[in-house]
């Protein structure tokens, strides 16, 4: 039994998608105990999007009133530990990416880099809490998977292609692990390169597979603002994590272990 | 079959070279827009049957022909035809309907989908309007909405079960697209 949900908020799309009794040492269930388990996920899930919109109406950069806005213009706001954990997780970023990534790309308090991710790891939080041992999150193009929504099949799962958007450059495939991809393609040349305050542009999309979703995307982002020959040496040389680059004239480069996770 | 894919994807290319060259142009395209509807098409035998046909793995990311979404989108001057549909031959067993979604208004401008359904399944989804208002929503739309038919349409793709990269959503993309579901009955 497979549940969905799609859910507009953080300016994007977030899709939800459940699958119960499904994969590991599950045995068969009576019909009963799924219908239990599958009011319970259900629960969980509306739990989870509750989640997602709290999370927009404190750090959303497009709200007036969120915690952040009011930081980003200089007024005072009371001490909150949701803000001060983001914002110590963003200094760590920065430091493991030598100042590539940053809560301040464009000089003005801005964590969007690591909220989105972090938002996608709260609702796999949840779901989890919920009895949830199977489950694929999309937030806005950046994907959390855990477990498997077949028993021995691995979730899959497309990467844009940015140069042709109606295409997938690859198809990837696992179980516990997480997909991001940053790239010009849909909203231009958006992200800010720290080093030169610049947008950068060597990569018409870099795609980075880790095992957590915040890390990994904040981590895309970095690599991408540094540009193809340090940004793919820099992935190389860090564990548990993979790179997979389709650059502007269309070549695509991979790290060394990115293959493993290839369908195909 | 091949070429035909080919040819609707250097005709989008091309359009978004073109508005690639104008980004902050606020010259009226709406004409020319008008024959831009992007639309995806999906064979309705592809459950099981039809090959996932993955990339290979080094190939040029040009070569990566979409399990799931196996029309291309473009610039078809015949909107709604089968231009995109290169699985054209396999016709739904279901009877197929066409439903018009209501025009969401989104604060670019009204967004509105036509989605063809072979019973409970989504087999086609035209956008029929969409903001065009800026060369900003010009070329936002024109990665955007073929990006949300793929991921409208791979949601129901055995082969695929989520899709990275595609980062801008529209809500009236979404309101509309789930008013045409919501008429269907589906």
């Amino acid at each position: 039994m497979t549940l969905r949900h799609v859910e507009p908020v953080m300016g994007t799309v977030f899709s939800i998608v459940v699958e119960a009794g499904a994969g590991g040492d599950e045995i068969h269930k009576i019909n009963e105990i799924n219908e239990v388990e599958e009011s319970r996920l259900g629960a969980g899930i509306a739990t989870a999007v509750a989640r997602l919109h709290t999370i927009d109406a404190k750090f959303s950069t497009y709200r007036e009133d969120s915690a952040i806005s009011r930081m980003a213009r200089g007024e005072s706001v009371e001490r909150d530990p949701e803000v001060a954990e983001v914002l110590r997780r963003c200094a760590e970023v920065e430091a493991d990416t030598d100042g590539a990534f940053t809560a301040y790309p464009a000089g003005r308090l801005d964590p969007s880099g690591w909220v989105k991710g972090w938002a996608i790891e709260e609702v796999d939080r949840l779901l989890r809490q919920a009895g949830s041992r199977n489950h694929l999150i999309v937030g806005g193009g950046d994907v959390q998977a855990c477990g498997e929504p077949g028993l021995g099949r691995p979730w899959t799962v497309g990467i844009a292609d940015p140069r042709q958007p109606d295409r997938y450059a690859a198809l990837v495939s696992g179980r516990d692990f997480a997909v991001a991809t940053s790239g010009t393609a849909e909203r231009g040349a958006h992200i800010i390169d720290p080093a030169t305050a610049e947008p950068a542009t060597g990569f018409a999309s870099v795609t980075l597979i880790g095992t957590r979703i915040a890390r990994t995307d904040a981590y895309a982002t970095a690599v991408f603002a540094m540009g193809p020959e340090r940004g793919l040496q820099w992935a190389q040389e860090r564990d548990g994590i993979e790179a997979y680059a389709v650059l502007p004239d269309g070549r695509t480069v991979e790290t060394s272990g990115f293959a493993r996770f290839l369908v195909g | 079959m091949r070429r035909a894919i080919v040819t609707g994807t250097a005709t989008v290319s091309g359009v978004v070279l073109l508005l690639g060259l104008k980004p902050h142009s606020n010259t009226p395209l709406a004409a020319k827009s008008a024959n831009n509807n992007f639309t995806i098409t999906q064979s309705g035998a592809l459950d099981g049957s039809q090959p996932s046909s993955a990339p290979s793995s080094s190939s040029a990311s040009g070569s990566g022909s979409g399990s799931g979404t196996s029309g291309s989108s473009g610039s078809s001057s015949q909107p709604g035809s089968a231009a995109g549909s290169p699985a054209s031959g396999v016709a739904p067993a279901g009877a197929s309907k066409t439903v018009t979604g209501d025009a969401a208004d989104t604060r670019y401008g009204p967004v509105q989908l036509a989605v063809t359904f072979s019973g409970k399944k989504i087999t086609q989804i035209q956008v029929l309007e969409y903001p065009t208002e800026t060369g900003r929503d010009q070329e936002i739309n024109t990665y955007a909405i073929p990006q949300l038919n793929q991921e409208a349409m791979s949601a129901q793709s055995a082969n695929i079960d989520g899709v990275s990269g595609a980062t801008y959503t529209s809500e009236g993309y979404q309101q509309s697209l789930q008013s045409a579901i919501d008429k269907a009955g589906a």
